[in-house]
């Protein structure tokens, strides 16, 4: 057990340190000099020979390469082109939507789809089963900013029940800014409770084919204590590396989503840092998110340890 | 590039070597769904590779007394900002389209099957391996996209090199596995026995048996290139806006929200038929080329 935790985190350092590295050999492939970039077209070349040794551009990469690691393990992930501050406070701010937008969908989600998943499960084959697959395959194959256009114009704009876009305004309270995130959380719920449906179902055959759910029934245990005591308790941990592995599906979502609604998050914030070249932002954005995501599946990996007593590793 | 859109059929109905299942095609066909989709996405695939015959309009003849017109008998999807038919559009644009899915499938295959057979072959490139897979599958598809092609550039090519890079890992960890597998047979210890080299047992031997995993795996990336391409037009950062895609007009008929819908929705309508019609395929190819769940079907 204790081996397995030792491993499992070395693994997660190793898959750490790999994601700076990418991020870092991605954004040095990046045409032009940071420093010219962030000085803009007016500049002397004294001012860009100055500012180059100031951020450490002329040191030999190898240098540049511990340095942005060593910074990055602090926290530091440099300073934005565009914006006079740094990223982690530029990510910082933008944060709050894409959280919440992010949370909200997957709870929206999760409450469609591990119902549905179960019950169309338990009703293997039958018109509920097959309606129930086929209207997850064709969410997950309709491109989420479709459904946000189509949201917004009909029950945002024409039917006036929710806010078209934005985020309420700068002095816009707590629960305004959440009310505009309800139509966006609906349209990326849409898109992952098609994942988690799917993920459900799959699971619940599974286990509705297994040993002591025969033996359940086979003691004429009643079949809504069968699935609701025996087999729904050990749906558990398909369901939670689904939240795992959505987190993925989420972020890529709100990406578009944001964009759809005018939402100020990360999405939108790395969307602008693409179209103004300003690479330190797309850097930090990326190494945020992954980390965020290995450490999620670790997360889930560890869970499973605390809700299945029967998983040793 | 236009002539590969055709072929997008091939997988679906060739049947892979190895797998010398009877009635692989009765299995594949079994259902409804899967025919109705063969035939849906064959019919979108062939009209677009065929724009230049079927088009009823040149797709970028524009004329301003007829822009904004919505669907009628002269133009059958209505006419765009530009008075450009819409119909003509959209398949010109779904070869583009089309063409980035098939280029994304065919090239992270080719990526993913020689990192995982590497990796799968050579225990002790297994490790590093493995762990830059991991590494890579951590950025989600469209952020990781889009870095990409910020640096690289919009490009028709360098959009399918980026959305290739970001898929390449999923079929190399298949690939992994599976060579894993089969690097412990029997007949790859005779084959090594007789002193055949490890390329050549890796190509006869590990591909030929991972051929179905790799198939299944390519028809679900040809859809997600397709959805994840036109998140990337739609957010204005994909292919350059000459090259039409159908997500580009979703992006360009989007400021028509309120008084044209049909522009967003013709496309839209495009993809989500091309994708779905794609996962029913790639689904029942799973079940078909899987002998376990063959049998139950």
């Amino acid at each position: 057990m204790t081996n397995y935790l030792i491993r499992r985190f070395m693994g997660m350092v190793v898959v750490t340190f790999l994601v700076l590295t990418i991020a870092f050999v991605l954004v040095r492939l990046a045409p032009g000099d940071p420093a010219a970039l962030m000085l803009g077209p007016d500049a002397t070349p004294q001012d860009v020979m100055d500012l180059r040794a100031s951020l450490g551009l002329d040191q030999p990469i190898f240098v540049q390469y511990l340095t942005f690691v060593a910074n990055a393990a602090q926290g530091d992930l440099g300073r934005s082109l565009f914006f006079d501050n740094s990223v982690t406070s530029v990510l910082a701010a933008r944060a709050e939507p894409t959280v919440f937008l992010s949370l909200f969908s997957l709870i929206f989600a999760l409450v469609i789809a591990t119902p549905i998943g179960i019950y169309a499960a338990y009703r293997r084959g039958s018109a509920l089963d097959q309606s129930a697959v086929t209207t997850a395959m064709l969410a997950a194959s309709v491109p989420s900013f479709l459904t946000g256009l189509i949201f917004q114009r009909y029950l945002a704009t024409e039917l006036g029940w929710f806010p078209a876009s934005g985020y309420g305004g700068p002095d816009a309270g707590f629960l305004d800014r959440m009310w505009h995130l309800v139509l966006p959380s609906i349209t990326l719920g849409i898109v992952n409770s098609a994942l988690i449906l799917r993920f459900t179902r799959a699971s619940m055959l599974d286990i509705l084919g297994e040993n002591y759910v025969r033996t359940a029934r086979a003691k004429g245990m009643s079949e809504r204590r069968v699935v609701l005591r025996h087999a729904l308790k050990n749906a558990g941990i398909p369901i939670i590396t689904v939240v795992g592995l959505t987190f993925a599906l989420l972020v890529a979502g709100a990406v578009v989503t944001e964009r759809v609604f005018n939402l100020p998050g990360l999405g939108s914030l790395v969307v602008n840092a693409v179209l103004r070249r300003d690479y330190p932002v797309i850097q930090g954005t990326l190494i945020v998110v992954a980390i965020l995501y290995v450490f999620i599946n670790l997360l889930t990996d560890l869970l499973y340890l605390v809700i299945d007593k029967r998983v040793r590793y | 590039m236009a002539d590969t859109t055709l072929s997008s059929g091939t997988p679906e109905t060739a049947e892979p070597e190895g797998t010398g299942e009877p009635g692989f095609f009765r299995v594949l066909l079994a259902r409804r769904s899967v025919q109705v989709s063969l035939v849906v996405f064959l019919t979108i695939a062939i009209l677009c590779l065929f724009a230049s015959l079927v088009a009823p309009a040149n797709p970028d003849a524009m004329s301003v007394r007829e822009r904004l017109q919505g669907p009628s008998a002269a133009h059958w999807f209505g006419t765009d900002a530009f008075g450009r038919d819409v119909l003509s559009r959209l398949l010109y644009a779904g070869r583009s389209s089309l063409s980035i899915g098939l280029s994304v499938a065919i090239l992270s295959s080719l990526i993913g099957v020689a990192i995982g057979l590497t990796a799968g072959f050579f225990s002790r490139l297994d490790w590093p391996f493995s762990r830059l897979i991991d590494a890579m599958m951590a950025f989600p598809d469209i952020l990781m996209a889009l870095s990409l092609v910020a640096i690289f550039g919009g490009t028709l090519t360098n959009v399918v090199i980026a959305l290739s890079i970001v898929y390449a890992p999923r079929v190399a960890r298949i690939v992994r596995a599976s060579t894993m597998v089969i690097r412990e047979m029997p007949y790859v210890e005779a084959a090594r026995a007789l002193g055949t080299r490890t390329w050549r047992i890796m190509i006869t031997h590990a591909l030929r048996n991972i051929v179905s995993p790799i198939l299944v795996q390519a028809t679900f990336i040809f859809a997600y290139a397709m959805l994840a391409e036109a998140g990337l037009s739609f957010l204005g950062i994909g292919v350059d806006p000459e090259t039409p895609t159908w997500g580009i007009m979703v992006n360009e008929g989007r400021q028509y929200l309120d008084s044209a819908i049909y522009l967003i929705l013709f496309p839209g309508v495009a993809i989500s038929l091309s994708v779905l019609t794609l996962q029913i395929v790639g689904d029942a190819l799973r079940d078909a080329l899987d002998p376990h769940l063959a049998k139950e079907a």
